[in-house]
């Protein structure tokens, strides 16, 4: 008997290979498509994937829970990856011997304003202090972030979700910054987007060069680093002046 | 590529431990960077598999945040709730950040040679 396309997809949903499948169609897709249109910024793969995924998922009635019990096999080689951002870092080692010090500059001023710019504009603009908490760390590296922001009383599936956005906004967006300003070292554009916009824009500095791509893995491990040790104790202690 | 796999992932493990065992605010992955790191200044290098399969892995970095990326599905309601304060401070806050890093980077590297290859 030929079971009916109903019960196929009542078997295939409740495996993992649908969720990891899906995951890496949607990529697939969405890289194509970027390719097609010449790398428009616009059409971000992270971004296009996202949105395709969410369709399917809603229109399907898939729970998220379902569809990570596949795609977590995905996410699960971001600690990997986090680990092998030392190789491109060792090949920069020499170039960024001689910068040590402008770097922990920047850092520390571009760490504290990434994130006390967004607490302070959310909560000016009247948005929950769970949504405040868990904007704080939005431009740091997800992992990272998701931790800081439950310390903070944040949500970290929020957190998840704004990270993502600032990471594509950073993305998407860097290349006016850098115009408007006339910055054109590779070096500096990887280290700034690598603040602001973590994984995420070290993605793209890597499509842009090599060198763009080791200083902004630089900028997003350090600025990792210096959120969680920095923020847990900022935070409250703003909150504390306030009020 | 299956060993430079395992030692990516040894370096993870003995990150994740550190960071348990510590209690550190840090993330494994993250301290495992760091160990990796010090090890390649160490020993002068990667070898050609690890160089190859670390750069076969992160040309692909995208597709690793897609699976996290789809939970927004989850906060649509609080999304819609509070969209205003939250698009606002998110887009100008990332784009003042990446300005303000780039312009004070650029301004306290000028004293230097400017150019790629400065090394």
């Amino acid at each position: 008997m030929k079971p009916a396309l109903g019960e196929i997809w009542v078997y295939l949903s409740t495996t993992p290979l649908l969720g990891l499948t899906l995951t890496l169609l949607a990529y697939q897709g969405a890289l194509w498509l970027y390719r097609r249109a010449n790398h428009h910024p616009l059409l971000n793969p992270v971004m296009v994937a996202v949105t395709v995924l969410v369709l399917v998922l809603s229109f399907t009635g898939t729970p998220y829970q379902t569809y990570f019990d596949g795609a977590q096999f995905v996410h699960f080689l971001l600690g990997p990856a986090t680990v092998a951002l030392a190789i491109p870092l060792y090949a920069q080692w020499e170039r960024l011997k001689g910068m040590l010090l402008p770097l922990l500059v920047t850092l520390v001023a571009g760490s504290l304003t990434a994130a006390l710019s967004a607490v302070g504009i959310a909560a000016l603009l009247g948005a929950s202090r769970e949504s405040v908490m868990s904007m704080a760390p939005k431009s740091v590296t997800m992992p990272i972030a998701m931790g800081v922001a439950e310390r903070l009383g944040g949500l970290p599936s929020l957190t998840a979700v704004l990270v993502m956005s600032t990471g594509i906004l950073g993305a998407v967006g860097a290349r006016y910054v850098y115009r408007l300003l006339r910055i054109e070292d590779h070096a500096v554009r990887g280290f700034a987007i690598g603040i602001a916009s973590h994984g995420i824009g070290t993605a793209r500095a890597f499509q842009v060069s090599e060198q763009a791509g080791a200083f902004a893995a630089l900028a997003m491990g350090l600025n990792g680093l210096l959120t969680a040790l920095m923020l847990p104790w900022i935070l409250p202690w703003l909150e504390s002046l306030l009020h | 590529m299956i060993g430079a796999l395992t030692v990516l992932l040894v370096f993870q493990l003995i990150g994740e431990a550190f960071a348990r065992g510590l209690d550190l605010p840090i993330p494994g992955p993250v301290i495992g960077m760091g160990l990796m790191f010090a090890v390649l200044v160490m020993r002068g290098g990667p070898g050609g598999d690890l160089r190859s399969t670390a750069t076969g892995i992160l040309q692909h970095l995208s597709l690793l945040f897609i699976p996290a990326g789809t939970g927004v599905m989850l906060h649509f309601q609080r999304l819609a709730d509070e969209w205003l304060p939250l698009t606002v401070a998110l887009i100008a806050s990332t784009l003042l950040s990446i300005g303000v890093s780039a312009l004070l980077l650029h301004l306290l590297s000028r004293r230097t040679p400017h150019g790629e290859d400065r090394s």
